[in-house]
């Protein structure tokens, strides 16, 4: 159970670097995520919004620095507690990421099934959060049959079924039309109503000042509030 | 494992024409080493059979057998009773004709103890006379060369024939030696260099089966191995989503196992089956317009056979676990 009450730090960041070869692409990046906060990240394109994601996901490693996540150092965590990291993790991508060869259930079902749910619960569970994002009469689409803004819905899905402390959100409403990007965001705003902790990549100004949540603004790979 | 097994098959049916390749490479690999099985262990068969055909023969002093007892024993004067009925029989089939019983008590002493011999199958006794007659019907029209000779030269003898297991001329060289060494005999005579000869090209030709066979399996884990790569970069998208949402590499790592598993083990019996096919065809067209005794083709057992779709499978495993460790490393 998320206790909505504690606010102490779910995430932390220590003097993050990271470099592509000579290019900086994060400076010197400190940050302090509370439990249960609606944080975005801002910037225009290439402030390194993407890579900061990346880093708390250990899609990359840090080139200097350290951060913990839910009580665990990214810099000393073993390769074989990667996938334990990740699932304390939901993360959508502005690409979706869905296997096309499987189905929406499939899709969604794939989270539980990694994290060794027995069928009966991840045939439940599945169904239940399908409904949650009004899907449940796709479940046997193939993603490619969808239209963007449904398949974003599959992915939230998918990104809320393990029951993640924290939500890694790259530009979710970034490709959408405003009624599905709408319906997107509502959603993502369901799992912070339930406690859930969720960091937002967005360049969507006017979303932010709707929400009125803290933001973070990069630029140049610096933050700079 | 029903999970995995049920992600395998359904891996399987999405990717049906990269799973078809791999089957087909695993079935023509395993063509191409099990037809070299099988042409080894029929050549084998064939050295095994001519290796049998080897004989020792002792020659005894020429006062061992006592000259009253050969002039009343009608066994030792005209040859062996029943050599007469086996004469026309093949070389290696004469030798059930003496008894023992009809030999004088020190032949049947010396014939025994060649026979206590590690390696023995049997030591049969020609006598002078049967040694003589033999050479006239070898000789043919030349045998009037023999009426001149006063008396018999040839001495009495034991042909020894070995078991078939008997691979190195050293061991057939020992046993030489130790029939020599008994008091009795003279002089043993085996085809030294023949048999020396004859055994290092039959150790040759087994070492270069065993060395094609390992060489086969080895091209084929690593042509399987990057069949298999073939699949798996055809599904790293899959595979980097997976690990994104927690799979371990366990988790991503078995259907790929069992998809190759089966995969091989599909390929294994397609390829026994194609070499049971041509098999069927050499028996009944090739082999019936030959003799039979040249040329008999035997199939391989169905624990040879067993062997052979397991190793397919050893095969796909490997070649998976190769592709496996080096795409997840990366």
């Amino acid at each position: 159970m998320i206790d909505k009450n504690d606010k102490s730090a779910i995430i932390r960041m220590f003097h993050v670097h990271k470099n592509y070869g000579s290019k900086k692409a994060l400076i010197n990046i400190n940050l302090d995520v509370s439990k249960n906060e609606f944080l975005f990240i801002t910037g225009p394109s290439g402030a390194g919004k993407s890579t900061l994601l990346k880093l708390l996901y250990l899609g990359e490693p840090v080139s200097e620095g350290q951060i913990l996540i839910d009580g665990m150092n990214l810099s000393r965590i073993s390769r074989k507690r990667i996938p334990l990291l990740r699932r304390k993790l939901g993360i959508i991508f502005q690409d979706y990421k869905l296997i096309p060869t499987k189905t929406v259930f499939d899709n969604v079902a794939l989270v539980l099934e990694a994290m060794g749910k027995k069928r009966r619960f991840v045939q439940k569970k599945v169904n239940s959060v399908l409904r949650m994002v009004g899907m449940e009469k796709r479940f046997n689409a193939l993603p490619q049959s969808l239209s963007g803004g449904e398949q974003q819905r599959i992915a939230v899905a998918r990104a809320v079924v393990g029951m993640p402390k924290i939500i890694l959100a790259d530009e979710p409403t970034g490709s959408l039309d405003p009624e599905s990007a709408g319906t997107v965001f509502d959603l993502l705003k369901g799992f912070h109503a339930r406690g859930g902790t969720l960091l937002v990549a967005t360049h969507d100004q006017e979303l932010i000042r709707k929400t009125g949540c803290r933001a973070i603004h990069l630029k140049e790979g610096r933050q700079i509030k | 494992m029903i999970l995995f097994f049920k992600r395998a098959i359904q891996d399987i049916r999405t990717n049906k024409f990269l799973n078809a390749v791999t089957i087909i490479t695993i079935f023509l690999s395993i063509l191409i080493v099990s037809t070299i099985v099988l042409f080894f262990l029929n050549a084998n068969d064939y050295m095994s059979s001519w290796k049998k055909g080897i004989r020792i023969i002792a020659y005894l002093k020429p006062d061992i057998v006592e000259p009253q007892k050969r002039a009343h024993s009608p066994l030792l004067a005209a040859g062996l009773a029943s050599e007469s009925k086996n004469s026309k029989l093949p070389y290696g089939r004469r030798f059930p004709a003496a008894s023992s019983g009809e030999l004088q008590p020190n032949l049947v002493d010396i014939k025994n103890r060649i026979q206590g011999l590690y390696g023995v199958a049997e030591a049969r006794f020609i006598s002078k006379e049967e040694a003589m007659k033999r050479l006239r019907e070898q000789m043919k029209r030349q045998s009037s060369l023999l009426d001149g000779l006063k008396e018999n030269p040839l001495p009495d003898a034991f042909e020894i024939r070995l078991t078939g297991q008997f691979p190195n001329s050293e061991r057939i060289e020992n046993l030489a030696v130790q029939i020599e060494s008994l008091p009795e005999i003279d002089d043993v005579e085996y085809g030294r260099r023949w048999i020396g000869r004859f055994v290092k090209l039959f150790d040759l030709f087994r070492l270069t089966g065993y060395a094609m066979s390992g060489i086969f399996f080895i091209a084929a884990v690593f042509i399987v191995a990057n069949t298999i790569r073939l699949v798996i970069y055809s599904r790293r998208e899959e595979i980097e989503i997976m690990r994104l949402v927690g799979a371990t590499d366990r988790f991503i790592k078995t259907p790929f196992y069992i998809e190759a598993i089966i995969q091989s083990a599909l390929g294994g019996i397609i390829g026994l089956a194609a070499l049971f096919a041509v098999y069927i065809y050499i028996s009944t067209n090739v082999e019936q317009g030959l003799s039979s005794d040249l040329l008999h083709v035997r199939f391989l057992s169905l624990r040879q056979s067993s062997t052979i779709i397991l190793c397919s499978m050893l095969v796909g495993w490997l070649g998976c676990f190769i592709s496996l460790r080096q795409f997840l490393k990366e």
